[in-house]
């Protein structure tokens, strides 16, 4: 069995093998590999037997469950009005030259994908930014490259 | 905040003598149907941004003929402007809890659940390790009620509560039709009472210090007080427990940085009210209801740019699943680019308004229907600014 095979099972066997446990263990997936592979959903339409394209129908309907690869690290730089005002694009541009990426892409070494956001609800601190699940609010442009540092030192 | 606003603290009050399990099971003693006379009495409406009456929720959900019934905590805060439930989530969540616990009690669901936004999986952790505790407390006194979170993955929608359930159930957050209401078919087509964050505190507090005190705050169609969440050129942006019905110039005055241009009310489908209008303007029911959004622009702002932020947002975030809201949110967005670029007339615009109100009536879910707000208040009043 493949590690995704027994990821899948693990879920499956953690949530209960009913339709309604299909968001956590899609959840549960993309915490581990970051994305959702084609294997992956093949793999959880028979565990929980239902068909491959109503898990796929699912999948892609949620911006989190991503069903391209991404990086190690999800950075979601959030674009709505207040962090609009407060200067997000700084942020991405800053982020996006350090990484050499543009909004959507992923680095070479699979460690970093830049992404932007709607609206993360902390309007009072933007910009802000979330890497994985980290939240990271009033952010200057230095303060985000130090954080992406310590992430690509594998700190975090 | 040298000004009328009058600032309440009833939300994340703590009460060192009676803690929120203990509101709980001195609650559970009392008849249900005297909590529900209590509820409708305090006039508390749902504190999300619709303000359906909480009391009358839970009395049509009680009176639904199930075994099974469900209490859902809509914690899927995502409207542009909002962060209050956060807030909430993290520093009195036990509120939370006994809240969903007395509904439990009241309507006869033996099961809750908390869907919270995939944004804030960082209060995971927390929020696990409180309900825990509190599951172990009602187990021990003896209230059969067991509640449960589930995550969100990004879709602004799913905070319509029947997205919300599709969700819950493993489905793409696309919105039901109505009728049935969630009271009578909710999750896995049971009665189900859904309820904001802050309603279900209001609630436990209501059931703690009885209806009158609720009462005595805000005007006769805006009982109680409700959590702001203000952002935008202010000074001091954050969450602000306020009295409902003020004059939107006295929030102004409060918290504008003395240049304020505009108001947007209830955050991206809310609407935007312009300087001239903040003495005419009334925050409650009677006036322009909101689920705590405030965002204030100064006159350095576009509002062409505020325009066409909410419309990109709404034409990534409609489920896609409905024409009206589909193709409509990218046509307006299209079409007030057109405009900008010379490439329309302005009379276009007119046409453009024309379009939002076949949204509001053709519309399936109040994604669709809402764009209208933003939409018309900001061309009726900044025509110019999306013009030129």
């Amino acid at each position: 069995m493949s590690t995704t095979e027994v990821l899948v099972k693990e879920l499956v066997e953690k949530n209960g093998k009913t339709r309604n446990s299909l968001m956590p263990v899609l959840q549960g997936i993309v915490h581990n590999e970051h994305f959702l592979s084609e294997e992956a959903l093949l793999c959880v339409a028979r565990e929980l037997d239902l068909s491959a394209a109503d898990v796929y129908g699912t999948a892609s309907f949620y911006t989190f469950l991503d069903t391209v690869p991404r990086g190690k690290n999800i950075v979601r730089v959030c674009k709505t009005i207040t962090c609009h005002m407060k200067g997000k694009d700084e942020i991405i541009k800053a982020l996006g030259n350090a990484l050499k990426i543009k909004v959507g892409e992923t680095t070479n070494d699979k460690k970093f994908t830049l992404l932007t956001a709607n609206c993360l609800g902390w309007c009072h601190k933007g910009p802000v930014m979330l890497v994985n699940d980290d939240i990271y609010p009033d952010l200057t442009t230095q303060k985000a490259l130090e954080i992406i540092e310590e992430y690509a030192k594998d700190v975090k | 905040m040298e000004n009328n606003l009058k600032k309440v603290d009833i939300i994340f009050e703590i009460d060192e003598k009676q803690s929120p399990l203990a509101i709980l099971e001195k609650t559970v003693k009392r008849p249900a149907d005297e909590i529900i006379l209590d509820l409708i009495d305090s006039g508390l409406k749902g504190r999300g941004g619709a303000g359906f009456p909480t009391g009358l929720k839970w009395k049509f959900t009680r009176n639904e003929d199930s075994e099974v019934k469900y209490v859902i905590c809509n914690a899927d805060e995502g409207e542009p402007g909002t962060f209050k439930d956060r807030e909430i989530i993290d520093r009195v969540p036990e509120k939370i809890f006994a809240g969903m616990a007395i509904c439990g009690f009241v309507i006869g669901a033996k099961e809750g659940y908390i869907y919270l936004r995939g944004e804030y999986n960082f209060l995971l952790k927390n929020l696990q390790k409180k309900l825990d505790e509190f599951n172990a407390g009602m187990k021990k006194t003896g209230i059969d009620f067991t509640i449960y979170i589930k995550s969100g993955s990004g879709a602004y929608v799913c905070g319509e509560e029947s997205a919300l359930f599709e969700s819950m159930e493993g489905k793409r957050g696309e919105p039901r039709n109505k009728p049935p209401y969630p009271t009578v078919a909710g999750y896995n087509s049971k009665p189900t009472v859904i309820n904001n964050v802050e309603t279900l505190v209001y609630t436990t507090m209501i059931c703690h210090m009885g209806p009158e005190r609720f009462k005595a705050l805000g005007t006769k169609d805006s009982r109680g007080s409700k959590v702001f969440s203000v952002s935008g050129d202010t000074p001091i942006s954050g969450i602000y427990e306020l009295e409902l019905g003020m004059p939107l110039n006295e929030f102004v005055d409060g918290f504008g940085d003395g240049d304020t241009k505009a108001v947007q009310v209830g955050g991206a489908s809310g609407h935007c009210v312009p300087r001239k209008k903040f003495n005419d303007t009334i925050i409650g029911f009677e006036g322009i209801p909101t689920g705590g959004s405030m965002m204030i622009f100064n006159s350095s702002r576009s509002m062409y740019n505020v325009l066409h932020d909410y419309l990109e947002f709404f034409t990534e975030e409609s489920c896609g699943q409905c024409t009206p809201c589909r193709v409509g949110c990218q046509q307006l967005l299209k079409g007030i680019e057109a405009v900008k670029r010379g490439e329309r007339p302005p009379a276009y615009l007119d046409d453009l308004k024309k379009l939002t109100a076949t949204m509001k009536i053709a519309a399936k879910c109040g994604l669709g229907q809402s764009v209208g707000n933003p939409f018309n208040s900001i061309i009726d009043n900044f025509r110019e600014e999306i013009i030129y």
